[in-house]
């Protein structure tokens, strides 16, 4: 693996349509349950466990060679809410035509062809990594990474949150980060043998149920 | 850019000039520009001018609401479907300029849905000064202030103001009311800008858009020629 | 269905029913069995309709019990399933923690309505739940779970809950909540319950809604309506305390009609 390469895949300025998304803060800190550095922190961790193990477990996957289509598949069933399917997939597309750029790749234009109108992007993300020559780890990192620093860099905005408190808190995560990735690489190696029902499926019901909510607003500052 | 391997395929590279299927895509004209300077009136007027010559739709990057495309589509400017509106995230310039993807999914869905097109308006959130877009987003780019944004905007300069293919000074009718000098807003335009064009507009005046119009028909002939 | 071994101190038992059409426009059951703590019984039906009870004889599941109870509908049958009270997940002599798994299987021109009472993770309980569904292409299924963690003003104990439906083979929901001491971080969080002590799932799924299939929305803001893929919907609810998880499902339920 490069580990330059995995820093320019992980960069947030890596132009991939995330920064438009705050992965459920906004309707969080609407709902007054986000106001400070330890509630980011609490929802961070809690996505953390719940739809970020599950990403990083598919991105895993997918970068070990899983079938795309097959993981796209387990991505909706473990997906219930509609809003958060369309945000994976609109970001899977952005994701799949940064990567085709950066790091052209067969794999990837065949992605493009089965999926125009994008695949899920932690699938995205497997293929991306796979194209760039990184491995299943390195997947699982950038998956859990954007997971997390999606909804810090947004609170900065949406909060004012002293931007190195909310920098702290990712590097708070740091650790737990790592022992997740791990995880997921090592059922991503699973998946390989025994299929993709050995994937996670945690969920977090206030996660699907605000992104819902937010979908319906007239009025935000970010997309999801 | 050019990746030809990739043309049965979705597009991947934004500044491609051709779709996926060889046809030539639409031209692509950003307008940027502070809040307020009467972006989406101009991106209404010229939808008015040149809606019945051209096969037309339009991009809103709104930064907080879809308000400027509920505009246009109160408005009825063009039908609704050649209407989208990207969510940009609280920072419209990484929309427009170091992140497009969001807006370059925009431009192909409206070329898939309602295509063929001759030309897709990008219009920016209003944002400040420094604003522009990516060459890999837009063919050409317009940037609109107006009089009563201060009349030292053209002095002061910046990319948006200095590097736009047209410069818009809009609002001239105003310029009595807020003590704007308009001939000292031309030179210092002409100043910062050598030989890129100027147009001083007033959309409630006769002339209206027309000179915008023109120079976007201009832009048409050499994108088809 | 995997087999898992408890430790010696633990209680095994399983139920099963299996419901058909009587070809006269009635349901039969031509299995309906119990064990132990899990007892079943028949209770009166209203028109097509079969409706079996299932029976706490003890409280539990205990740390190191493992239940099975497996609905079957098969072609013709309209069955639904209730519990005569809450379930309660106790803590038990044994460490290992509980087991609880439920097989539900509806065939076509089948219908079966799943409405337990409520589980009840009591504090220092620890119980596994997974709840299985195989769908046929023009089955019918009405299930609710509803978890509640911790007895008025208790600790909850720890649940894990996972839930599968499939149809016509393809898996359209795999989720799974893990909540209580020692679940991972951030579930009592603001992305998982916040604080909230009750949270529940419907899931309906009517061939009909393959071509119809209702709006995703969110319903008295604990609840959200969720479309999935294929013709099933999901309500996922969150709630202070069971009651008002009741009134949220039950009103999200009505207003998919």
């Amino acid at each position: 693996m490069s580990r330059a390469a995995l820093l320019v895949l992980a960069d947030g300025r890596f132009p991939a349509g995330g920064h438009a998304h705050s992965g459920g803060a906004e309707a969080a800190v609407r709902a007054g349950r986000i106001t400070d550095a330890a509630s980011l922190e609490a929802f961070c961790r809690g996505r953390l466990y719940t739809s970020g193990v599950v990403a990083a477990c598919v991105a895993a996957a997918a970068a070990l060679g899983v079938d795309p289509g097959e993981l796209d598949r387990a991505a909706d069933a473990r997906t219930p809410s509609p809003a958060l399917r369309v945000t994976a997939r609109r970001l899977g597309r952005q994701l799949m035509r940064a990567a085709r750029s950066t790091w052209p790749s067969a794999e990837l234009d065949a992605l493009a062809a089965l999926f125009p109108k994008g695949a899920h992007q932690p699938v995205v993300l497997g293929l991306a990594a796979r194209a760039a020559g990184l491995g299943a780890l390195d997947a699982a990192h950038c998956s859990l990474y954007e997971g997390v620093s999606g909804p810090a860099t947004a609170v900065v905005r949406l909060l004012g949150l002293d931007p190195f408190d909310a920098t702290a808190v990712l590097a708070r995560l740091s650790a737990e980060m790592d022992r997740v990735a791990q995880e997921a690489m090592e059922t991503g190696e699973r998946v390989v043998t025994d299929g993709v029902d050995v994937l996670p499926a945690r969920s977090a019901p206030l996660l699907e149920i605000g992104a819902e909510a937010h979908a319906a607003w007239a009025v935000r500052l970010f997309a999801s | 850019m050019h990746l030809d391997h990739h043309h049965d395929l979705p597009a991947a590279v934004s500044a491609d000039a051709r779709r996926p299927d060889g046809s030539r895509r639409a031209l692509r004209i950003g307008l940027g520009g502070p809040v307020g300077s009467g972006k989406t009136a101009t991106v209404a007027a010229l939808c008015r001018a040149l809606r019945e010559e051209l096969s037309l739709a339009v991009v809103t990057n709104d930064i907080y609401t879809r308000e400027d495309a509920e505009f246009l589509l109160r408005e009825a400017v063009l039908p609704p479907e050649r209407i989208t509106a990207v969510e940009t995230g609280a920072c419209p310039h990484t929309a427009i300029r170091d992140d497009i993807s969001a807006n370059l999914e925009a431009v192909e869905d409206l070329e898939d849905e309602v295509g063929p097109l001759d030309l897709v308006l990008v219009e920016s959130g209003g944002d400040n000064l420094t604003a522009t877009f990516s060459r890999g987003l837009v063919d050409a780019q317009v940037f609109v202030i107006d009089v009563a944004g201060g009349d030292d905007i053209p002095r002061k300069g910046g990319p948006g103001v200095a590097t736009a293919d047209l410069l818009i000074v809009n609002k001239t009718d105003l310029a009595p009311y807020v003590g704007s000098d308009l001939a000292r807003m031309a030179a210092d335009a002409k100043a910062a800008r050598g030989d890129l064009p100027v147009v001083l507009q007033s959309l409630r005046s006769e002339g209206g858009v027309g000179e915008v119009a023109d120079w976007v028909r201009e832009r048409i002939a050499a994108w088809t020629a | 269905m995997d087999r898992v071994t408890t430790t010696a101190g633990g209680v095994r038992a399983s139920a099963r029913v299996l419901a058909r059409g009587d070809g006269r426009g009635g349901t039969v059951l031509p299995v309906l069995e119990g064990e132990g703590p899990l007892a079943v019984r028949r209770t009166r039906g209203s028109g097509a309709e079969a409706r079996v009870m299932l029976v706490g004889a003890m409280s539990g599941p205990l740390g190191g019990d493992h239940f099975t109870v497996a609905a079957h509908a098969a072609a013709g049958a309209r069955l639904r399933v209730g519990s005569a009270a809450a379930t309660l997940a106790l803590p038990g002599q044994d460490k290992t923690g509980a087991r609880y798994d439920v097989r539900i299987t509806v065939d076509d021109d089948a219908e079966l309505s799943w409405l337990p009472e409520q589980l009840i993770s009591a504090g220092g309980s620890d119980l596994h739940v997974t709840t299985s569904v195989e769908l046929a292409a023009g089955a019918r299924l009405l299930l609710r779970e509803e978890q509640v963690l911790g007895r008025a003003g208790e600790e909850p104990g720890r649940l894990t809950s996972r839930l599968t439906v499939r149809i016509d083979g393809r898996c359209v929901l795999d989720q799974e909540l893990a909540c209580g001491p020692g679940a991972p971080g951030g579930w009592d969080g603001p992305a998982g319950l916040a604080g909230h002590r009750a949270v529940g799932q419907l899931v309906v799924v009517r061939p009909a809604f393959a071509t119809g299939p209702p709006a995703a929305r969110v319903f008295e803001e604990g609840a959200a309506v969720l479309p999935l893929v294929g013709p099933a919907v999901l309500v996922t609810a969150v709630a202070p305390d069971a009651l008002r998880l009741r009134r949220l499902l039950d009103g999200a339920l009505a207003s998919l009609d």
